[in-house]
């Protein structure tokens, strides 16, 4: 399996963990250790940056997590902005996942905020990685802007319905120059795997594993598919070369 | 605003369309895929939802899950001031209770604050009587500014308050205001709030709508369960966060679910106070339902259980649908630190101390949330 490259860092794991809902930081802790991941998202809003004893961050200290940020809670450019800045001095990272929704009840991510927060948080030196709409529009203009990845949401945030945007993440996906990671509604390993073989680079999952009746084994199921979808969707390339070397040109007639 | 829709609606009337809802409403209301509809919650409240209780329970638990995961927050009441200019016949802080008052100085105030703090709170509920001259919004903008570096997230429940002044309040730091109706019973609701500001029906009522208009990111709303019939009074204030969300959609909602106790009541209801409609006591089992009934019917309401609760039901509720629990209060101004003995609004039920409600919540498999805001968010 090739490996994920985003900024200057190198991930063997395409499954990235978001680290709330979970029953305690400790079933957290297992749960991120048993999906192998190596890049878990936190909410700012969860963490007592005045303590270092915080009780979520202290249970993701390991050499090979790296911390993901996110501005979950902001509702506008500015609000993001001020918080990423904040969460940057205090989780030493500038590598951030831009979340800004205006409307707490769907959790929808503001597509005109998202975009003008990312162009000032690019220029301020983060890895800036949105959480956006499946909509291949915006996610060209992130990109341009200088996003690290684009993150489309599957469909809704915490549903667990899977990949109901399919068509618009075959699109996105299929003329990025970032990494393309499905983020939001991925409820069950079979989701997952699915977004892999269509090529997303990665994927983030939350709920469906911090909510199973064994989020351990869950997150271990959720590995698993990742790597198996991933593994399709290489050998798949693979075998659509093998293909075209095989078959005799069609024009070979005109020479 | 909700007027315009709460005056299409004929109390009676809305009592018997809920009491002639039947199994056949109530199971379609369960099985429904996608949201459910109004028409649904008063299925899911009525008294033929009574026998699928634990149907109910189930769906509920599941959903809050899927939603909230398995945590709930804690917050404690911070009561500021025990003045109040209104008559309620059902309140210790009623303006014609001869008891001490108290409003706490700036002093008392931090000491107040440092005590919650001291038992690991971050969000806090600020608490105070009606009364717009002793506790008017000078003095809680300065309360607000006072604790604003010591909280991560601040609520009011004081006063209704006019739309400029919510706005006025919000760069000091205020996120969240609680503002219950009591009843929707148009015509009763004067008879228990005879004097003062609060005896304005309608003013009361737009509240809501002047807190979205001035922007604050929450608001939760209530009616005091059991003052009358709780399952038309519920109906309305579902009417009224279904109108609220679609109208003021950035603003987060919860629901809370403060229930008239016989014991702490009885007295003054039953006294000298000229009135003459009984309290319809709400059961434990009827609370559930209307929990579950709630959560079913939205999926992400924050659902909130204060320590009024016994201990048992709190234990049991947050398995159920509840995401928000206070413990360790006290409803009395200087009741942590400055004045524990002085009186209390209402007598707490559940009196464990936060440390033990969060161990209890752990118990169960959940996580106890202390902090789930930031001061970075205005």
């Amino acid at each position: 399996m090739n490996t994920l490259k985003i900024a200057d860092k190198e991930f063997s794991s395409r499954l990235f963990l978001g680290t709330g809902k979970f029953g305690s930081a400790k079933q957290m802790e297992e749960a991120v250790l048993a999906s192998g991941s190596e890049l878990v998202t936190v909410a700012l809003r969860r963490v007592d940056l005045e303590t270092d004893t915080d009780n979520l961050l202290s249970h993701l200290r390991h050499p090979h997590i790296h911390l993901l940020p996110n501005t979950s809670g902001a509702r506008n450019a500015k609000e993001a902005v001020f918080a990423a800045q904040l969460a940057r001095e205090a989780m030493e990272t500038n590598w951030l996942k831009l979340e800004i929704h205006p409307d707490p009840k769907y959790l929808l991510p503001d597509p005109i905020e998202t975009l003008k927060a990312a162009e000032e948080l690019v220029k301020l030196g983060f890895v800036v990685m949105p959480y956006c709409h499946a909509d291949a529009v915006l996610c060209k203009k992130l990109e341009e802007a200088g996003c690290a990845v684009v993150m489309p949401l599957g469909s809704p945030i915490g549903s667990n319905n899977g990949l109901q945007m399919r068509a618009m993440l075959e699109i996105i996906i299929g003329q990025s120059n970032v990494p393309v990671i499905v983020d939001a509604g991925i409820g069950a390993p079979s989701h997952a795997a699915e977004a892999m073989e269509m090529g997303a680079a990665a994927v983030l999952v939350n709920t469906a594993i911090a909510v199973a009746q064994n989020p351990v084994q869950m997150a271990h199921a959720f590995r698993l598919a990742v790597q198996a979808g991933r593994m399709a969707f290489e050998a798949k390339l693979g075998t659509k070369k093998k293909n075209a070397e095989a078959s005799s040109p069609l024009t070979a007639f005109l020479e | 605003m909700f007027s315009d829709i709460f005056n299409t609606y004929d109390w009676d009337e809305t009592r018997q369309r809920i009491r002639s809802k039947t199994d056949a409403d109530v199971a379609q209301a369960l099985q429904r895929k996608g949201r459910r509809s109004l028409d649904d919650f008063m299925a899911l409240i009525s008294p033929a939802a009574e026998a699928r209780l634990e149907e109910m329970a189930q769906l509920s638990r599941l959903l809050t899950q899927k939603r909230f995961g398995k945590t709930i927050q804690l917050y404690a009441p911070l009561y500021l001031s025990n003045e109040c200019s209104n008559i309620c016949t059902y309140c210790g802080f009623s303006f014609d209770n001869k008891i001490p008052r108290k409003t706490l100085t700036d002093d008392e105030l931090l000491r107040e604050a440092e005590a919650i703090k001291k038992m690991g709170y971050d969000h806090i509920l600020l608490v105070t009587g009606e009364d717009h001259i002793r506790v008017g919004v000078h003095y809680l903008k300065h309360a607000i500014s006072l604790l604003r570096p010591r909280f991560s997230h601040i609520s009011i429940e004081v006063q209704p308050l006019d739309q400029d002044e919510y706005a006025q309040l919000i760069p000091y730091g205020l996120h969240t205001v609680l503002v219950y109706q009591e009843t929707y019973h148009e015509k009763n609701y004067r008879q228990y709030h005879p004097k003062g500001k609060k005896s304005n029906f309608s003013y009361r009522l737009l509240t809501p709508d002047r807190l979205g208009r001035a922007g604050v990111h929450k608001i939760g709303l209530g009616v005091l369960l059991g003052l009358e019939d709780w399952r038309t009074d519920s109906f309305f204030c579902a009417l009224h966060l279904d109108y609220l969300e679609k109208r003021y959609w950035q603003t987060r909602y919860s629901i809370s679910f403060p229930r008239l106790r016989p014991y702490s009541t009885q007295g003054k209801l039953n006294g000298n106070t000229g009135f003459s409609i009984q309290p319809q006591f709400m059961s434990d089992r009827q609370l559930v339902q209307l929990i579950c009934a709630y959560r079913i019917f939205n999926e992400e309401l924050e659902l909130s259980v204060s320590t009024r609760e016994s201990e048992k039901f709190r234990d049991n509720i947050i398995q159920l649908g509840a995401t928000t629990l206070s413990a360790g209060s006290k409803t009395n101004p200087g009741g942590y630190a400055v004045e524990p003995a002085s009186l209390e609004q209402f007598e707490v039920c559940d009196e464990r101390s936060p440390g033990k409600v969060a161990a209890m919540i752990a118990e169960q498999g959940y996580e106890p949330v202390w902090k789930d805001w930031d001061k970075a968010f205005s």
